[in-house]
């Protein structure tokens, strides 16, 4: 299967019966109608003329504020001067490509990833070399081998891609002992670590975990935040707060690419956000997700057969599934299509060719009932898959016949530690 | 004659991206003819909005199921307005591989030699005790796709015995029918026919390279992976046989309009008939408008001559 045959098959997920849970979409329609209304009749009285005009390439210092005051939110400390406000967490990336990445550069990166992040990485011909995970995210000994094979080519990489909380598209997230681990072999090495944190506050249990950037005071941490997922993804703001020489370059990079962020969506958000509402909202879509992620949960374990495993991810918006590996989960996509089913195959989430069984499931963006109903049609088809393989090979499947019951005891497994394909990732 | 036209694109095909880009192409083109061009997307209200358009005409610029399998081509012949391309009877042997070659061996026609199963047979017979003797007659690798999918979807490359059932499961995502086929290795053509009132016409060979200097099986299918030359560069000999075959294969197969043949020309050098696609793609870079250039005709003549076609001009 190929990258083209997949953006086709993509391209008609997107039609109104199908249920998708391929999406990475936050719940807008949660949003409330009165404060948005509100609070824009205000920016008309108050300050329209500014919130029209341009505004100075680091962002407004009303929403440099408030992401000061997000930054709380999330445990760390940042001074307003240290933070850009960039147009969405994607900005952050193509920027820091644009300063950092020469073609060939390596790129180091979780295994599975953002494929979005692959995206602007290899449109800077970064070579993305991924690092397999398991239940407690990037494995630091395998990041010292991996580092130690590239040393032996003589390829130093200009940054490591980590995504620590909820990781998309896994739902894991990064262990606070592995944090440290990694940041220490970053700094040995001096090599970036780009800390992307778009999940953070959608926390639905235990407690949270020191950024990276917390614990690294500032030294070698880029960190990139966004409100996509905290208020809304179509205001189109994120940012990004670095050490001092990479910010001044990030700056320059942003004025080249479009002088500044929305002054519109600037005043919105600081508006919204240090308006008081905010944490009300916060609460009330984490109580949503996480009901939402329950029922997911719950699907999965009552529809899917056993040759199934799957992530418990304690918050965001992702869980990644991993079907037997004789099901190409593209191939599956073509199938569940015929069922008005979509969802993300997990081939998309590696450059090279792994993931071919996995699958990212989305339950932000669909209500409990669609959530229940898509896990349905996915069991059936795996379900068939699974039955019609038995039959081909002669060894039925490990489950009872019939239909798909509860099983004694979670089968809430890490991410299964996968080959690498044959001949992918060659020299 | 200024004609109010259909253009049929997108649908809930696999291909439906690649039918909205030669939808958009062929309506631009047709306004610049100095026709009416009215875009339908062939959803539920397909037939609802080809009762109130009334086209005297319609253009189908779908891709796979449904467009070109005979069943928009049905509907289109009940509601009374003429189309572009093969009727619903050609079109539905054309798209159905393991139909389509079977009639093609009738005709005493090339083809790589192959072997079909329904789901109903994996399941019901266990026909996949039947891999050996597939294997014997057809040889390793052989290609497992499903029977409908036109593009290189569900298609693997099986190497042995082993890898058979996870490509079956593949296959069998995109269609109930897939078929076992020998693997033929060797250049891969394209052949444009234009089948007019007087006949069929073969336009010049494309030749499709794969970069770099290894074959590489995927490459074929992705952008950027392979670079077209046309016209191919083949003997006078080969390129006679190359029209030979594509002719003879569109008149077995009674295809109309501007179907594509695609050939491989083996290293033994054997020519082989693929398979046919009765509505190629006709975006920026498919291989019908480049066939056509290397003849003299531009895209707009293209549309208009597919046009005067369809209303039997």
């Amino acid at each position: 299967m190929t990258s083209s045959a997949m953006r086709d098959l993509m391209s008609i997920t997107e039609r109104p019966e199908v249920i998708s849970l391929a999406g990475g979409l936050p719940d807008t329609s949660t949003f409330p109608r009165d404060s948005y209304a509100a609070l824009m009749s205000k920016i008309a009285a108050n300050e329209l003329a500014n919130a029209l005009q341009y505004g100075p390439t680091e962002g407004l210092a009303i929403a440099r504020d408030c992401i000061r005051f997000v930054m709380e939110a999330e445990g760390v400390k940042v001074d307003p001067d240290d933070v850009i406000v960039t147009t969405g967490g994607q900005q952050v990336l193509d920027l820091v490509c644009k300063i950092l990445i020469d073609p060939g550069d390596v790129i180091v990166a979780e295994g599975p990833t953002y494929p979005g992040a692959v995206s602007a990485f290899t449109s800077y011909q970064a070579r993305v070399e991924q690092i397999q995970m398991d239940e407690h995210g990037m494995n630091p000994d395998a990041l010292r081998e991996r580092l130690a094979e590239l040393d032996r080519e003589g390829a130093r990489p200009k940054f490591l891609y980590l995504i620590p909380n909820f990781q998309n598209p896994s739902g894991v997230t990064l262990s606070e002992a592995r944090r440290r681990e990694i940041l220490e072999i970053a700094r040995e090495r001096e090599i970036l670590i780009l800390e992307d944190n778009p999940y953070g506050l959608l926390r639905y249990e235990d407690d949270p975990i020191p950024t990276i950037l917390e614990m690294d005071g500032g030294e070698s941490v880029i960190y990139l935040g966004t409100f996509s997922k905290i208020l809304s993804p179509g205001i189109r703001l994120g940012w990004v707060t670095a050490p001092r020489p990479v910010l001044e370059k990030i700056n320059l990079a942003k004025q080249a690419a479009d002088l500044c962020a929305s002054s519109l969506a600037q005043h919105f958000v600081a508006g919204y956000i240090m308006g008081g509402g905010w944490p009300e909202y916060m609460a009330s879509l984490r109580r949503l997700y996480r009901d939402r992620r329950d029922a997911m949960l719950d699907a999965l374990e009552t529809e899917l057969p056993v040759e199934t495993t799957w992530t418990k991810p304690s918050g965001g918006l992702f869980i990644w599934a991993t079907l037997p590996d004789y099901i190409d989960t593209t191939d599956l996509l073509a199938r569940a299509l015929r069922e008005n089913l979509a969802f993300v195959p997990g081939r998309a989430a590696w450059v090279d060719g792994q993931g071919g069984s996995s699958i990212r499931l989305n339950f932000s963006g669909s209500d409990e009932a669609r959530i229940r109903e898509g896990v349905r049609r996915l069991g059936l088809i795996v379900g068939e898959q699974v039955d019609l393989y038995g039959t081909m090979t002669g060894k039925p499947p490990r489950r009872e016949a019939g239909p798909y019951l509860p099983l004694e005891g979670g089968r809430v497994v890490p991410i299964s530690p996968q080959r690498r394909a044959a001949g992918g990732e060659g020299s | 004659m200024s004609m109010k036209v259909a253009v049929l694109e997108g649908g809930r095909s696999l291909e439906r991206g690649v039918s909205l880009r030669t939808g958009g192409r062929v309506k631009d083109a047709l306004e610049r003819l100095g026709h009416e061009a009215i875009s339908l997307d062939a959803d539920t209200s397909l037939i609802s909005n080809l009762r109130a358009h009334k086209p005297d005409v319609a253009f189908i610029a779908l891709h796979g199921r449904d467009g070109e399998d005979g069943t928009v081509q049905q509907i289109l012949d009940l509601l009374g307005i003429p189309h572009t391309g093969s009727d619903a009877g050609a079109s539905a042997r054309t798209a159905d591989k393991s139909i389509a070659k079977r009639r093609l061996v009738a005709a005493g026609l090339p083809t790589p030699d192959f072997f079909v199963l329904d789901d109903t047979a994996v399941r019901d017979l266990a026909a996949v005790q039947l891999v050996p003797e597939i294997g014997e007659r057809l040889g390793w690798p052989m290609i497992i796709k499903p029977a409908l999918q036109g593009s290189a979807l569900g298609l693997t490359l099986v190497r042995g015995e082993a890898d058979v059932p996870a490509a079956l499961l593949s296959a069998l995502s995109y269609d109930s029918r897939i078929l076992f086929e020998r693997h033929v290795e060797g250049r891969d053509l394209a052949v444009t026919v234009l089948i007019g009132p007087e006949g069929a016409e073969a336009l010049p060979a494309v030749e499709a390279i794969p970069e770099g200097d290894r074959y590489d099986f995927e490459a074929r299918y992705e952008i950027g992976a392979t670079r077209f030359e046309c016209p191919a560069n083949l003997t006078a000999d080969q390129e006679g046989q190359a029209a030979n075959l594509a002719v003879r294969a569109v008149e077995a197969l009674e295809c109309s309009g501007f179907p594509r043949v695609d050939l491989i020309l083996a290293e033994n050098g054997e020519m082989t008939i693929l398979e046919v696609d009765t509505v190629p793609g006709l975006t920026q870079t498919s291989l019908v408008p480049l066939a056509c250039g290397a003849k003299g005709i531009d895209f707009d003549s293209l549309i208009a001559k597919m046009l005067e076609l369809a209303v039997g001009g």
